[in-house]
């Protein structure tokens, strides 16, 4: 019998349709999968439970013929989501043991398709961090290793790192991310397979521990381009309980792929080829354009001058809405309350806030404040705005003469565990590609295209005009027929 | 202009007066949730995911908060922005879930108006006088702290926590405490008339920030301090003049006024400091990015603008030109509930001028009596206009009115219902009048000899005898003709 752990999500949705298996089985084995790769450390909670209960309701469903669309997939939510009954952490001290009674919008839209669930995804602490070395509850380690003969632990990028590192070793066939300024992207690129983010507004932020609430938006992490789309389908949608959520249908994305590129132009931007880069990164590139070419699509040199002030942007505005956003957490209500003998209130702020963030996070709330600070908050916030206003009107000028835009996710492939922590500007550099679309709102998706000279995967990214998935999606789906990516990590843990 | 003065060692100092008034929005919902808002609840009863700011959570303007806040604005014929922000305020505080409040300080909802608050000499203001309001934003108001639950800790009241509040900000124009009075009381009324806030002080949906500083007439202005939460009209008045009095004091015995936010004490009527701008918060406001830009469309606004009701400077000006006297314009004009009645009673057709006299002595006395509101009042317009037309067409004379009347209050009948039952009706049956007429004359033949030699006073106790005679139901006209023939 084949290994069921080893299909995509389109796979089971329609083998469990024509009764090639049952979905029991399907979850039985992501459980066991799950179980037996503790040393991944991908899950902050595992619910092998939830995952059965849904599996037996997809089979009673397909024994009563009312199959819904994700009927028997299993799949594992980040534990940005709130989840009604399952500890919902932030992978922060601050929230453990924090069990929510509410879910959602997103993980309740995947539940009313028939999805389970097979745990709470690890990640950097309220998703701040590049890595996973952030989390309250260790590092998660990527599945890969360089093939340099060496054993070094490899970051499986940040800050949806449980899901990328999940879904690479075939402990689900997806994963729910969120990406405020490269979170699926990155940790897509780092271990070879695709998740896609979105324009702004798509997927409702509701029930989403906020990071930057501007720039947060959930999407899908898989093995493949056509299992983004199945799952973005079943993720986005209207909410009237966010004011920034989009009042538009959602497309059928799935049923439109095309990797027929003919008469669409995809564009390079120059400020992205960096001075400096690892050349495997830059031979990524062109090769993709290579394949886009190959699709039928025109290749054009495009300009969006403002990039090289995205990431300084990126790191005021995200830090200012972060440290407004975090302020809940204050130990009155719920989550962690330290309160030492004789304290006040303030101590008790000061205790529960000490001891609940890591050290990333009190830093983003600290630069936060400063920015937001009276006598800094032009000089700052204000001008990281405009900076904002001209990133969105660069790309908008480009969007004037082709349809996509073709860069790497990221400008290196993974890297060491430990290896940027001590240097937080380094790390912070790791998102220089993915944080102009998420300033700007834009969809935009990495998907596998080659391994590098140390046989790690790299990722290539496609924007897209906002509100125009597919443009994005069908790219992908020609840079993915053509690079033929199935290279995946050998089962070490 | 105001002759208000404080009078120091120095000389005359002129007290310079301007409110933030908060006031809270009329909806049964919050302003960014669902949860209801009612008054008195059990603590923590009425609080939403929302309100309690559970991770993950998000704000909603609620359409009706908004409304009421530009249908405040239209009614103090305030510029009304149709592209306006809200703003987080960013502070720690027990009572404040989120860790900041949602307001407008940058782009607020309603920019520039004014309200006029009336001339009344006796407390001071010789002329009608029109104050600035520099604008009308929307925020969510806090929740409560009770400190008195357990020896050592402070418990949350979350019930108000994100309820709408308007925050309604006057210029400095005032300058007496007696207009600052007249100034939150006429806006109390606007609010009351428009309905976007019940104006209830004690409950403490209206609540004023006071500003006082002191000047010598004709200064530049002074340092303010403000007076947080003061919730009567006459404490209000109470912190100007116990805040200027102190400032005088204090400069003049060489200190300086330091701007601070102060608190007011009224058990002791007095304020203390409550925080000095030194050790002010730095509230780090910036737009709340859960939150899109307010934009008003023309069909909204129109909407608002026809929702408005008739206010309370036209409802007094037409009250004037039907011939009501001022006095009485302004006495039905004050509180909606009467206006509102009145309106209804003229609309039964009650003629003005007799319908208002009758309204503020007749009916506020019996209500005042009775310790009930207009509101309940135990006789509907529509009767008390059938009760005054019966005097107007002459079935009824204004005493036998007056006795319907207390019928009326006592079972709430109909008036016609009344005189018909209890046959009140008057009568102006000649023949029946003249009958008693005669027979009272000659039972007081000696009163006759004297009215005829000359003392006329006499008159009016045939007509008193007749009246009696006839169980008060004789016409009074009638009867004056019948008696002066009968007495030749």
């Amino acid at each position: 019998m084949t290994d069921l752990t080893n299909l995509t999500v389109a796979q089971i949705r329609d083998g469990h349709r024509a009764g090639d298996f049952s979905a029991v089985e399907v979850a039985e084995a992501f459980n066991a999968n799950v179980a037996g790769a503790k040393a991944l450390n991908a899950f902050i909670v595992e619910t092998p439970e939830h995952a059965l209960a849904a599996a037996k309701a997809a089979d009673a469903d397909r024994a009563a013929g009312t199959l819904k669309p994700l009927s028997g997939v299993p799949i594992g939510m980040k534990d940005l989501f709130a989840t009604n009954g399952v500890q919902t952490t932030a992978a922060s001290h601050m929230l453990e043991g924090f069990v929510p009674r509410y879910e959602s919008t997103v993980s309740a839209k995947l539940w009313d398709a028939g999805c389970g669930m097979l745990g709470k995804l690890n990640l950097d602490q309220f998703a701040m961090g590049s890595s996973n070395e952030t989390s309250y509850f260790g590092n998660v380690i990527s599945p890969w290793k360089r093939n340099d003969g060496g054993n070094a632990a490899l970051a499986p990028g940040g800050s949806s790192g449980g899901s990328s590192s999940a879904i690479a070793a075939r402990l689900c066939p997806a994963a729910t991310g969120t990406d405020t300024g490269g979170s699926i992207r990155q940790p897509a690129a780092f271990v070879g397979i695709s998740g896609i983010k979105p324009t702004y507004g798509r997927c409702s932020r509701w029930g989403i521990v906020a990071f930057a609430s501007s720039l947060d938006q959930a999407g899908p992490m898989a093995r493949d381009v056509k299992d983004c789309a199945i799952m973005l389908e079943n993720m986005a949608g209207f909410d009237p309980k966010d004011a920034t959520s989009l009042d538009m249908a959602v497309p059928n994305w799935e049923a439109a792929l095309s990797s027929d590129l003919k008469g669409k132009t995809v564009g390079i931007p120059k400020e992205y080829r960096l001075d400096g880069i690892d050349p495997d990164i830059d031979a990524m590139w062109d090769a993709g354009i290579a394949m886009l070419k190959d699709a039928g699509a025109e290749v054009v040199e495009i300009s969006l001058p403002h990039t090289k002030y995205a990431l300084p942007a990126y790191y005021i505005i995200a830090p200012a809405e972060a440290s407004s956003n975090l302020a809940r957490y204050d130990g009155v209500r719920y989550g962690l309350r330290d309160l030492p003998q004789g304290a006040g209130l303030q101590d008790m702020y000061a205790a529960t806030r000490a001891d609940g963030f890591g050290p990333e996070v009190k830093r983003r709330i600290m630069i936060g404040t400063y920015v937001l600070s009276a006598g800094f908050y032009d000089a700052y916030y204000t001008q990281a705005q405009k900076v904002r206003t001209l990133i969105a009107r660069d790309f908008e000028q480009a969007f004037g003469v082709c349809d996509v835009i073709l860069a790497p996710t990221a400008p290196s492939a993974a890297f060491g565990l430990g290896e940027k922590t001590a240097d937080p500007l380094s790390m912070y550099l790791n998102d220089v590609f993915a944080v102009p679309a998420s300033l700007a709102g834009l969809p935009a998706m990495s998907v596998p295209a080659a391994l590098n000279r140390e046989g790690l995967p790299l990722g290539l990214q496609i924007i897209g005009k906002a509100f125009d998935e597919q443009g994005v999606l069908n790219a992908g789906l020609a840079i993915e027929e053509r690079a033929g990516f199935n290279a995946r990590a050998e089962k070490w843990w | 202009m105001s002759d208000y003065r404080i009078k120091g060692e120095t000389g005359e100092w002129e007290v310079v007066i301007g409110l933030e008034v908060h006031a809270q929005v009329t909806s049964n919902a919050k302003l960014f949730s669902g949860a209801a808002t009612a008054f008195g609840a059990e603590p923590n009863t009425q609080v939403s995911l929302i309100d309690a700011a559970m991770p993950g959570m998000l704000p909603v303007p609620n359409r009706e908060c908004i409304r009421q806040a530009v249908r405040t604005g239209m009614a103090i014929e305030a510029q009304i922005n149709k592209w306006s922000r809200f703003d987080r305020k960013n502070y720690f505080y027990a009572d404040l879930p989120q860790g900041y409040q949602i307001s407008q300080l940058y782009h607020p909802l309603v920019g520039e108006g004014s309200l006029t608050i009336a001339a009344d000499e006796k407390a001071g203001i010789p002329g009608d006088k029109v104050i600035g309001i520099e604008r009308i934003h929307v925020e969510q108001d806090a929740g409560k702290l009770m400190h008195d639950q357990h020896p050592t800790m402070s418990y949350v009241d979350l019930n108000r926590s994100g309820v709408a509040l308007m925050e309604i900000v006057s210029r400095p124009d005032m300058r007496s405490p007696a207009e600052a009075g007249a100034y939150v009381r006429k806006l109390r009324s606007i609010l009351r008339y428009v309905g976007s806030c019940d104006g209830n002080m004690e409950e403490g949906s209206m609540r004023a920030d006071v500003n006082v500083s002191v000047r010598k007439p004709g200064d530049e202005f002074g340092t303010r301090t403000e007076t947080k939460n003061v919730n009567s009209v006459r404490f209000v008045m109470a912190v100007i003049e116990g805040e200027a009095k102190r400032q005088v004091e204090l400069i003049e015995s060489g200190g300086t006024v330091v701007q601070e936010t102060r608190l007011y004490d009224p058990d002791r009527n007095e304020t203390r400091s409550m925080r000095s701008k030194e050790d002010a918060h730095d509230y780090r406001y910036f737009p709340d990015p859960d939150l899109l830009p307010l934009e008003l469309d023309d069909a909204f606004l129109a909407e608002c603008r026809e929702s408005l009701p008739e206010l309370p400077d036209a409802k007094r000006a037409r009250y004037l030109a039907a011939g009501i006297s001022p006095y009485n314009a302004d006495v039905l004009t004050a509180e909606v509930e009467a206006a509102r009645w009145f309106d209804t009673l003229l609309d039964a057709g009650a003629k003005p001028v007799a319908a208002a006299n009758w309204v503020t002595s007749e009916l506020f006395g019996a209500l005042n009596r009775m310790g009930r509101d207009i509101s309940d009042s135990p006789v509907s317009p529509e009767h008390a206009a059938e009760l005054l037309g019966l005097v107007a067409d002459g079935t009824i004379s204004g005493t036998i009115a007056k006795a319907v009347f207390e019928k009326m209050l006592e079972s709430g009948d109909a008036a016609g219902l009344i005189v018909e039952r209890d046959g009140l009706k008057q009568t102006s049956d000649t023949g029946a009048i003249e009958a008693e007429i005669a027979k009272i004359l000659t039972a007081n033949a000696d009163k006759v000899e004297q009215y005829k030699g000359g003392k006329e006073a006499l008159f009016g106790f045939f007509v008193g005898q007749t009246m009696k005679a006839m169980q008060g139901k004789a016409n009074p006209q009638v009867v004056n003709e019948l008696l002066k023939k009968a007495l030749g």
